[in-house]
């Protein structure tokens, strides 16, 4: 008899840590340009992915393509039970913090957005930092001393990335010209690879031989620009320098893939905490890229350059300009 | 960079962003002239587009690639004139059917196919119309200004530009100098008269839908395989209604309504140009007040300058034999 309830308690103890392991049925919400986007939705795609190989747990997931849709999907993933919803983009804010105060229960991460709540983790990056480094090997790519830079919708937060790329060219050289182009004010600006090449070709023509795009599928016609110009690109969000190998000098990563990867295991481990993280280059959550693809392109000196511009950032000797804390770009 | 090389330069992208606008307008006045409102050309595009994009992928040619997207745009031109002109409907809602399923359809089936969120992957040059250099283009740099003018803008564009130019002309010798183009703009004023000549209203608005179709496929493959490098979704962002719109400007006419389309090319190579950009006297312009230049030129030019467009009498309305 006690050993049969010893047996049942155990087995339910067992019970319970296997389902406290396993326990969530996490649900992911895309946000415009689709979860293969090669840039940020791909980066927290890749990160889901990895959960779901290593624990084995499937998720939900949804792909946003119109704006009226966010709301609806994130609280679908709620009504259905899944736990965490992991919602994507700076966008995805203002939905979810309506959909957060209806689900309490439910636990939140935005990645790229703030909502403060109780029950939302949001995750932001300090992207100008990351810029900084890719701004100085820009400028150092850049015979012409000029480089270029393509945004999406023009917003404050790539308005940041512009920012921090003209702080970090600036550093590298003085006298480097840098020249902005935003490609629209509404949301088809992240999905408008035509217009991308356009604005590209417009800057080559004025002496840009390095460019950064920050415009999600625009970048695309960006980056197809530079490979028949013959000028150098630099990717962001994801790691892009293998989609045209020997013209991608290299790209910003932000590692939204570790951050949705983080979101998920700490929800199983019940780790899980609300509030903010910031995720700079001290953090890891961003930096650049290096591979085989564009490694003929990077040299030791610039290397060297970028390693301690680096270094400086963390040990904060050198600070980097948020955009977003006084909405200018000054430094 | 001198004024006249940027002026070149600002001209030369004019004509690379206006090719597809082209296209498109002269495949709608085929289509409007007959007496059959077509708003799918957005759709018809984006179909084309995703076609072309597709075929290009899989076979490593751009040939083969420009007859997807023109087979694509025949064939939801016939859609489209099989819901017009054979059972009558609202020539409005079915075009408007039409771009609905272009743009859920592209994005599902290249997900179904190529697994990049409805992209269709990068193309090598050899699969895309690349820019192509005009005899003695360089030659004849020596010519001031006419030199560098057939050099920098007029030569190094893709072939399907070229055939853009050409289908203006075309369509113009064919509204106006061939037996059909008499007929196709009869039908799209008085129908019954046609019909009374002993000529089917049917056959000849079928007829344009086809060559619409085929125009707008043109321009669908244009800009997934020659702009671009692969189908994106959604790709056309609006093209096809500006398209329209410029059509309407130019007064349903093939030169007026290339005018047109050159005008808003320009514009829209203007605005990225001036982006950014120091001009004397004013200083920089806000990347807002720029991007709005188009619509703001566009509002004048139409309350102030070009008149009254009047559309042919029967567009829009079935065609019923008995009353």
């Amino acid at each position: 008899m006690t050993i049969s309830r010893l047996g049942v308690i155990a087995g339910m103890l067992l019970s319970a840590s296997v389902a406290t392991a396993a326990d969530i049925t996490p649900a992911v919400v895309f946000d415009m340009g689709g979860k293969f986007d090669k840039s940020f939705n791909q980066g927290v795609y890749d990160g889901v992915e990895r959960f779901k190989a290593e624990s084995g747990i499937e998720y939900r997931e949804f792909e946003v393509t119109n704006e009226t849709q966010r709301e609806q999907a994130i609280r679908r993933m709620a009504q259905r039970g899944a736990n965490p919803i992991l919602g994507v983009g700076f966008a995805q804010a203002g939905p979810m913090e309506t959909v957060a105060k209806e689900f309490p229960d439910v636990k939140f991460t935005l990645i790229d957005g703030v909502v403060d709540l109780p029950n939302v983790q949001s995750v932001v990056f300090k992207e100008q930092e990351g810029s900084f480094l890719v701004g100085l090997l820009a400028a150092m790519a850049s015979s012409n001393q000029s480089v270029g830079f393509v945004g999406g919708m023009d917003i404050p937060l790539i308005r940041r990335f512009a920012c921090g790329f003209e702080q970090g060219a600036k550093h590298a050289s003085a006298q480097v010209d840098v020249v902005q182009n935003m490609t629209g004010t509404t949301p088809s600006a992240w999905n408008d690879p035509g217009r991308g090449s356009e604005l590209a070709k417009g800057q080559f023509d004025r002496g840009v031989d390095v460019i950064y795009a920050a415009a999600g599928g625009t970048g695309v016609g960006v980056y197809q620009a530079a490979k028949d110009g013959g000028k150098l690109a630099i990717g962001v969000d994801s790691n892009q320098n293998y989609l045209h190998p020997g013209t991608m000098l290299t790209s910003m990563l932000k590692r939204v893939d570790v951050a949705a990867y983080n979101a998920f295991k700490d929800a199983m481990n019940d780790t899980w905490e609300p509030g903010m993280k910031v995720l700079g280059l001290a953090e890891e959550g961003v930096g650049w890229a290096l591979d085989e693809n564009n490694e003929s392109l990077i040299t030791d000196e610039m290397k060297a350059a970028v390693d301690a511009a680096a270094a400086s950032i963390v040990a904060g000797d050198i600070t980097v300009h948020d955009y977003m804390s006084d909405n200018t770009c000054t430094y | 960079m001198d004024t006249l090389a940027s002026l070149f330069a600002i001209l030369d992208a004019t004509l690379r962003v206006s090719a597809p606008l082209i296209l498109a307008a002269m495949a709608g006045l085929y289509s409007e002239r007959s007496g059959i409102v077509d708003i799918s050309l957005e759709g018809k595009m984006l179909a084309s587009a995703f076609a072309a994009g597709a075929v290009a992928a899989l076979s490593g040619s751009a040939w083969p690639a420009l007859g997807a997207g023109i087979m694509v745009g025949i064939a939801l031109g016939l859609v489209h004139g099989f819901a017009c002109i054979t059972h009558r409907g609202n020539q409005v809602v079915s075009g408007l059917a039409i771009n609905i399923l272009a743009s859920g359809l592209t994005v599902v089936l290249g997900i179904a196919w190529f697994s990049q969120g409805g992209q269709t992957p990068s193309l090598a040059s050899e699969a895309r119309f690349m820019p192509l250099e005009l005899p003695f283009a360089d030659a004849a740099q020596v010519i001031p200004i006419i030199g560098p003018f057939y050099h920098d803008v007029i030569s190094g564009h893709n072939f399907l530009v070229y055939v853009a130019w050409l289908a203006v002309l075309a369509t113009w010798w064919v509204v106006y100098r061939t037996r059909f183009g008499l007929r196709l703009r009869a039908v799209g004023e008085n129908p019954l008269a046609v019909d009374t000549a002993g000529l089917s209203v049917s056959g000849l608005r079928y007829r344009a839908v086809i060559i619409c179709g085929a125009l707008a496929g043109v321009a669908g493959t244009y800009l997934s395989i020659a702009q671009n490098a692969a189908f994106v979704r959604e790709m056309t962002a609006g093209q096809g209604y500006i398209a329209l719109a410029a059509l309407i400007f130019g007064k349903w006419k093939p030169l007026p309504a290339m005018l047109a389309c050159l005008m808003f090319g320009f514009l829209d190579a203007l605005a990225i140009r001036l982006q950014g950009v120091e001009l004397p006297l004013i200083g920089e312009v806000p990347v807002q007040a720029i991007q709005a230049l188009p619509y703001v030129l566009t509002v004048i030019l139409l309350a102030g300058f070009i008149g009254r467009a009047i559309a042919p009498k029967a567009v829009g309305i079935p065609y019923l034999k008995e009353r």
